[in-house]
Parts: C-alpha cells; structure tokens; sequence
C-alpha cells in the first residue's frame, strides 16, 4: 500500500480575485477616479441612496455608477434619473460581484472612461454574506442596515461590516415607527468593527446627506492628496 | 450563497499546483479557514464533492482546519482571542481598540497524494 504524502501550497484562495482587485485599484488612482461601492441586505436602501447622491454630486463632480443586480435592470434605470452614466452588471445565479466583473464591464465600453471621472459608485448585489470575500478595488465601502431589518444585523453579519469602511443606517424616517434602537444599532456595530465610523440618513427625508457627501468627498481629497 | 465558486476557485488552485508537479491524483485537500473569510463552512463542504468532481481532486476530502480569530491591541500590544468573533475586545486590557491580527483566512494549505505519485518540483 501506498503512503500519502503532503505537497505544501500555502495559497490563497482567492488569489486571482485579489490580485485583479489590486490592479483596478493602481488603474483607478492613475485615472484619478475615487471608487466607492455600496453592500446591504436587498432592499436595505442602496439603489434610493445613491441616485440622491448621484444627483446632488453632479453639480459639482463627474460620477457614473456600476450597478450589479442578479436578473433584472430596475436598478440601472432608477440610477439613470440622475443624468449619470450607469452600466448594469446581470450577475444570473451568482450573489456577488468580484474584481473581474467591475473589469470586464469598464472594459465593455461603460459608457464613460476611468479618465473623465472623478467619482464611480458601485452598487453590489443584495447579499450580506457573498460580497464580503471580494476586494472590488474600491477606495472606500460603506455596508448599509436600515432601520427596519433591526438592530442586530452587525451580530448576524459580523465579517461584512468588517470587510466594509463605513456604517449607514438607512432609512431613518422610519426609526420611530419600527421603534429601532440606534445605541444599540451603534453598540453592534463597535462590537464587531471598533471604531468603525457611522452615518444614518434617510434617502426619503435627505437627513444625514451631508455627513454621506462629506464622508464621499473626503475620499478623493485623501486620494488627490496622495497623487500630489 | 458563494461556496461553489469558493469551492471552484480551491479546486482551480490544487489542479494548478499539480499539474505543475505532474500530479495525476489528489487523495485529500487541506483549507485553513478563519471565522472572518466570509465563507460558511458547511455551505462549502456541500458543494466541495460537486467542484472536485472530473477533477484531479475527484472523490478527495476537503479537511478544514479552523483559524482562530486573534486581535492586535493598539493600547497594550497584546495579542489575544477575543471571547467571540462578534465582540472584537482585547481580552488583556478590554479595550476595543484591536486590529484582526488573524481569523481572515481562505487558505489552501495543502494537499495529500499517494506516494506513487511523481516528487514535487514546483
Ligand atoms: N421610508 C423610506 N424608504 C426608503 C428609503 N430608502 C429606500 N426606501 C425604500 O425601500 C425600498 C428598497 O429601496 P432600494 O433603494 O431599492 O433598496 P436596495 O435593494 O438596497 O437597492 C424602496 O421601496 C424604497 O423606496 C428611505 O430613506 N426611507
Ligand atoms: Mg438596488
Ligand atoms: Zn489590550
């Protein structure tokens, strides 16, 4: 009988994805574009969100969106109100987006160059869990929980909000009516990600979109800062 | 759920590696994976048999080995497991102030073949 013997691999599983995710992330600081993508729970508020924040930029900056959705194009066509370029990722069966997904749609003729921008939004597919494994190449994350999925989400979900940069909670007109408890909201969050920092706003009322511009905007003064 | 393309991208890995060693047959295929990976370990051994299947990694079993979670203290240094992956505080100090240090891994570690099979060159 043959005796099994160990070959040593030591690698990542996720390598290809990582790498990728590096190399989009070197593209987009040599366009001088700053990235930042939205993960939540399907329906938590992304789609609301950030055609309000599309929007209210454009005066002042050149933003287009990527947007991923398993099946259907409602997304693309809520964002497209803004008057932004925005191109839909059809994901089919998978729950997440991944660097080569973000790749090949820039490289499918998005509709904009990386050039031209000075902000591109990602939108990711509805999902707290699949997302978290996979670096885009974004500056910054922000993880959505609206005030009516409850406050233990963080608990339940602890590694997106540990992948992510930043905290919304959306929905804040709705506080109130579902009795959400925002210290303890804000207690789960710090459990799971200290000093993970927190922004609540409602996408309905426009509460709180100054805090989310300013967190948005000081991402490229950091990412010009550092091309200078 | 994700743990297919997980399951993919391991095999995807191993299939390399022994090609490159002119490895014909994996007996087992070992997965360090940390709590903070993102990826649920029985999701993903429900679809292990259904990626390694056809490949040289057909029939062998994915042994996963838990990361512990391990958080860097920034007040005293400390390197410590927290009581839970959900509550990140420094068992020296209570202080909430930790780094993850480990408990983020989606390793494959390494694989077993028979000894008959060629000797590793890459
Ligand atoms: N009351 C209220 N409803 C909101 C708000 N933001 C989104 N919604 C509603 O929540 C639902 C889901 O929002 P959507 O943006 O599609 O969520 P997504 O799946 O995360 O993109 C829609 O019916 C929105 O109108 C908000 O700030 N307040
Ligand atoms: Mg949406
Ligand atoms: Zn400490």
């Amino acid at each position: 009988m043959s005796q099994p013997r160990l070959v040593e691999v030591r690698q990542r599983v996720l390598k290809q994805n990582d790498l990728l995710a590096r190399e989009l992330r070197e593209c987009f600081h040599r366009a001088g574009v700053a990235v930042i993508s939205f993960v939540s729970s399907p329906g938590a508020g992304k789609t609301a969100l950030l055609e309000t924040v599309l929007t209210r930029l454009q005066p002042e900056y050149r933003v287009a969106a990527l947007v991923g959705d398993l099946a259907t194009e409602n997304d693309a066509v809520r964002l497209a109100r803004s008057g932004a370029p925005v191109r839909q990722i059809v994901t089919g069966t998978v729950c997440h987006l991944d660097a080569q997904m973000v790749q090949r749609a820039l490289d499918g003729g998005a509709g904009f160059s990386l050039e031209s921008l000075d902000f591109l939004f990602i939108e990711n597919v509805g999902n707290l869990v699949c997302p978290s494994s996979y670096d885009l190449g974004e500056n910054l994350r922000f993880v959505l929980m609206s005030v009516t999925e409850g406050e233990d989400k963080p608990l339940k979900y602890p590694t997106i909000f540990y992948t992510a940069d930043v905290a919304i909670i959306a929905k804040m007109d709705l506080a109130a009516a579902t009795e959400f408890d925002l210290e303890a909201a804000r207690r789960n969050i710090q459990s799971v990600r200290p000093g993970m920092p927190v922004i609540c706003v409602s996408a309905k009322q426009g509460a709180g979109l100054e805090d989310l511009l300013g967190a948005i905007t000081a991402v490229r003064k950091v990412s010009e800062a550092a091309r200078a | 759920m994700h743990e297919l393309s997980i399951a993919n991208a391991i095999v995807e890995g191993v299939a390399e590696k022994a090609a490159r060693c002119g490895i014909t047959r994996v007996a087992a295929v070992h997965l360090s994976l940390g709590p903070l990976s993102g990826v649920v370990r029985d999701a993903l051994l429900f679809a292990w048999p259904l990626a390694a299947e056809g490949t040289v990694a057909e029939g062998a079993p994915l042994v996963v080995a838990d990361a512990p979670v391990t958080i860097f203290c920034s007040h005293c240094q400390a390197v410590t497991s927290p009581r839970s992956w959900r509550e990140l505080v420094c068992s020296a100090c209570g202080s909430a102030a930790g780094r993850v240090a480990s408990g983020t891994e989606l390793e494959v570690t390494a694989f077993e073949v028979d000894d008959d099979e060629p000797a590793t060159v890459g």
